[in-house]
């Protein structure tokens, strides 16, 4: 036995790690333990029976009770269970995921923007009314459209926004229209605002060219289409050559161009939707202006439209007034959408970005992005198809159906076999429109090294797709977990822990 | 620049393998008429001692809750956060990773919301919640929708003792016409039991009720439930979770969906944004709630573990058939609440809640003593309470400021109804000295 192998057999004779996730908080510690105590009561104590009425509390939650220590730890394990944008590459397309600067998170943290209350007198708050004013402006100027609410809350939160002020714009006008054209290669999000809005779905195929199909889309066109709503560069990661003409001919019956700024961050300082001819954008600070993406938000998707439909933003907007800042209610506001003004520490967050960069970093991470994604797909050129293969913005589309034929490995075994090589997997099977497509945004915050080691993975892994498909198909194998089974958690719709179901200590 | 690593030397290698001379090269595609002729016309650069400078500036130009007191409430409130929290949220594993896609490599976000879950179903009784939602406003106005979704019917009635900006996001989510939306006026600072039973009928989809309302006041909510009940309504209830380690659970009303601001659970107010939308329901409804959800299951090796779960409810799928376009959740603000309440246990949050309970009474009783401010609503309340002023609202808030107070929240804002009303917000953080100091300056107006 070598001392190699020895080590080895001491390491699986010791070898009772504890899993770093699966066990609950509600599992750690024991029943006297704390964390924080209860502060001291310095005033008379209360009845609280008595003085709630009636509606005190009879049988106490069942939280967790565990030490400082355990709750740190537990976190740390969970934290260390997951991948993030400072863990490795994450080309994650239409997602943007870059880096988070981290003067951004200390700027939010500052008591002066952390422990200020939305209620405060607007005298009191002028710094933060000047920051968002700063924002509004910035944004606009990045928008080409002169008017911005920075009011909601994500991406889906500003299509929603937008659509209801077009609504707003044509209902104004007598004629509030049925129905709203999106392309089939648009984000699910899309048709879901839409349909939230009480409007009618219909559906714009694409061109060979991976572009709307201007001639169907002409077809489509009638004084009853209210808008169109396209992601531009689209998602397929290209730029469409014919948005001119698209937007003057939604123009030409009366609707309005919607632009989801999804990949906003491919054209900053080099094309902008106003334009372009686009009435409305909304804009994802979590992509674009590299704000956190929090695992899953917050966010801020804040919208910015043309002086026609200015007055029917949601409220409030801030305003310059008197030398100062306030906030201001535009006078046909389709009304609030969320309670207060905004997701303020996001928008903390981009005005730090945005002031860090300014206008010429802006254009110079855009040019960057798009810079990146090219050579990415340079480099991979011969390995994995692109079906509309031409010059590509900060994305760009590849499809996995050839090596599905020739292998039977599917795009989700390519994209767990990379958690393998400690990279996350770019966004699979969208678009719709292409066969077993996997999405790759790289982002302007990646070094050429990193572009190619991931080329050279994905090549790696075609490989071991001919050689040993199995290989793939139980992929990924170093990760925390393994493949879940996803079929079994709608089954058992175990969506909550309760101190009844066994797993109790 | 110092957030993109390629060196000028490796961009021109890149340029060469690509085939185009320069970046402009890769912007052909753009017709002229769309492209940007001139610079962006924004500041340029900073240093980041320069912008730290810039930014310090602008936190300084406000006055803050360190500054000053504050018994502003109205829906955020400055209740204590543990160390511990920001700690936790700072992780840089947690906060720049995307929503779970991935959940071989997600399930620190996964377990985390997965727990988070579990403890809203504790703290209000119901079996179900999500994964968040964006404030607690948006959270009514999509229970709203999931409301008609269940029943099939289309109207809702409201009380208007709901937050004033929570029923105006409702109306602004209809406006399509999507829902009908009845209001009833309030009587005495809570719902007005029969004007909301004349309301009530057999299309009504849900009745939405706050309790604490937005007033302080609790609402009688038993009653309010069984006339829901009676008509087939679904019975909603927005309530302060952060109250419920002392207030009796939505659930033993018999809420069929409860919803709640969460930005008590251990979030910063940071000027109303970002909250954490609260939402909870029955599991006979989970196929028709929307958000994301995270499952526990198991792993092809056996190991528990979490994955988002019943997505085919979701946008990505179900396109314009999904429950809600949200595609997201406030996993990071789940989060900070997660740690929260684990850092506060059952008896943690019961203290706080006892205290901010024991502290408003005391300071109600001290305020109304002062002969200033007079009592106005007969109702129990919480830990925030509405008094009237006995002279000029606005110009008693402006000379309390000059002594360091934020003199509660004038309700003359919100609605001319309720001019000279004042709300006061108390949390575990205001001591005695400091309510006693408020009452001196008040009793020397």
């Amino acid at each position: 036995m070598s001392d190699a192998d020895r080590i080895d057999a001491r390491t699986a004779e010791a070898g009772t790690r504890e899993p770093l996730t699966g066990t609950l908080i509600f599992e750690r510690g024991a029943e006297e333990s704390r964390c924080v105590e209860p502060p001291v009561l310095d005033v008379p104590s209360v009845d609280l029976e008595d003085v709630l009425g009636g509606h005190a509390r009879a049988m106490a939650p069942v939280l967790p009770h565990v030490t400082e220590v355990e709750l740190a730890r537990h976190y740390e394990h969970l934290a260390s269970a997951n991948f993030g944008v400072d863990s490795g590459f994450y080309p994650l397309g239409s997602c943007t995921m870059k880096y988070n600067p981290k003067v951004d998170e200390w700027a939010c943290r500052l008591p002066g923007f952390a422990r200020i209350h939305p209620y405060q007198p607007e005298e009191t708050v002028q710094g933060a009314l000047e920051l968002m004013w700063g924002l509004q402006e910035a944004l606009a100027e990045v928008a080409g459209l002169p008017a911005v609410s920075l009011q909601p809350a994500a991406g889906a939160h500003g299509e929603l926004t937008g659509l209801l002020t077009i609504r707003a714009y044509h209902t104004a006008n007598g004629d509030p229209r049925r129905r709203v054209l999106v392309p089939d290669s648009a984000h699910g999000t899309n048709p879901a605002t839409v349909a939230m809005c009480g409007y009618e779905v219909v559906q714009v195929p694409s061109d060979e060219r991976g572009g709307v199909d201007v001639a169907a889309l002409k077809r489509l066109l009638d004084i009853d289409v209210a808008a169109l709503m396209l992601t531009n560069p689209n998602t397929l990661g290209l730029f469409d050559e014919n948005i001119l003409e698209i937007t003057s001919a939604v123009h030409e019956v009366g609707a309005l161009a919607y632009c989801d700024g999804a990949n906003l961050n491919a054209i900053m300082g080099w094309s902008r939707p106003g334009d372009m001819g686009f009435d409305a954008l909304h804009i994802n600070l979590h992509k674009t202006f590299a704000t956190p993406h929090g695992g899953g938000g917050p966010g801020a998707g804040p919208v910015a439209v043309s002086d026609a439909l200015a007055p029917y933003l949601p409220g409030p907007v801030v305003a310059q007034r008197d030398g100062g800042f306030a906030f201001a209610y535009p006078e046909r506001s389709i009304g609030r959408v969320r309670s207060y003004a905004g997701n303020f520490g996001v928008l903390v967050r981009a005005y730090t970005y945005i002031r860090a960069v300014g206008g010429d970093g802006l254009r110079d991470i855009s040019g960057q992005a798009v810079l990146s994604a090219n050579y990415l797909k340079t480099l991979l050129a011969d390995a994995w198809p692109v079906p509309y293969d031409r010059t590509c913005m900060h994305e760009f589309v590849m499809s996995g159906g050839p090596l599905r034929k020739s292998t039977g490995v599917r795009t989700l075994d390519v994209a767990k076999r990379l958690l393998d090589y400690g990279i996350h997997p770019p966004t699979v099977y969208f678009p719709l429109i292409v066969d077993e497509a996997m999405m790759v945004e790289p982002t302007e915050t990646e070094s050429k090294e990193t572009l190619e080691r991931f080329a050279a993975v994905l090549r790696r892994i075609a490989e071991e797709a001919a050689e040993d498909s199995g290989l793939l198909h139980g992929a990924p194998y170093s990760t925390p977990v393994r493949r879940l089974d996803e079929a079994a958690a709608v089954k058992n719709a175990d969506v909550a822990w309760s101190p009844g179901d066994g797993s109790e200590r | 620049m110092r957030f993109i690593p390629v060196t000028c030397g490796e961009q021109d290698e890149m340029l060469d393998s690509v085939g185009v001379p320069s970046i402009d090269g890769l912007y052909e595609d753009i017709p002229v008429g769309a492209r940007l002729a001139r610079p962006l016309d924004l500041p340029g650069a900073m240093g980041e001692i320069e912008l730290a400078a810039h930014i310090e500036k602008l936190a300084a130009a406000n006055e803050d809750g360190s500054r000053m007191v504050s018994f502003l409430g109205g829906g955020c409130y400055d209740h204590y956060v543990p160390a511990i929290v920001d700690s936790v949220v700072s992780k840089p594993a947690f906060f720049t990773a995307y929503t779970p896609y991935q959940p071989e490599v997600s399930q620190g976000t996964l377990q985390a919301i997965y727990e988070y879950q579990s403890m809203i179903c504790q703290l209000t009784g119901m079996e179900v919640s999500n994964a968040s939602m964006y404030d607690g406003a948006t959270a009514l106005a999509e229970a709203a929708l999931m409301a008609a979704r269940v029943t099939k019917r289309h109207r809702v009635v409201v009380s208007a003792t709901v937050h004033p900006e929570w029923r105006e996001t409702l109306a602004t989510y209809v406006e399509s016409g999507t829902l009908e939306v009845v209001e009833v006026a309030a009587k005495d600072g809570v719902s007005d039991g029969a004007a909301i039973a004349a309301a009530l009928d057999d299309a009504t989809a849900a009745l939405l009720i706050a309790s604490p309302s937005f007033y302080g006041t609790l609402e009688d909510l038993r009653s309010l439930g069984e006339a829901a009940h009676e008509v087939g309504a679904l019975f909603v209830v927005a309530t302060d979770p952060v109250l419920l380690g002392v207030l009796e659970p939505p659930a033993s009303y018999g809420a069929d969906i409860v919803v709640g601001e969460g930005q008590s659970l251990g979030n910063a107010i940071s000027f109303g944004g970002p909250g954490l939308g609260v939402f909870a329901c029955r599991k006979a409804h989970i196929r028709q709630m929307p958000g994301r959800v995270a499952g526990r299951t198991t792993d092809v090796d056996g190991r528990t573990g979490f994955v988002l779960t019943f997505s085919t409810r979701e946008q990505h799928i179900r396109r314009e058939k999904a429950t809600s376009n949200i595609c997201s959740n406030h996993s990071l603000n789940a989060l900070a609440a997660g740690v929260y309440l684990a850092a506060m246990g059952a008896d943690g949050l019961a203290g706080i809640g006892r205290a901010s309970v024991a502290k408003a009474h005391y300071l109600e009783g001290a305020l109304v003593a002062t002969g200033r401010f007079e009592r106005v609503f007969d109702a129990p309340f919480a830990a925030e309470f509405t008094l009237r002023y006995r002279g000029e609202a606005t110009a008693m808030q402006a000379r309390l400021r000059e002594s360091g107070y934020l003199a509660g929240l004038d309700l003359g804002r919100f609605s001319a109804d309720d001019a000279g009303l004042v709300m006061f917000a108390v949390t575990e953080r205001h001591t005695r000295a400091v309510l006693d100091r408020f009452v001196e300056e008040v009793s020397a107006l």
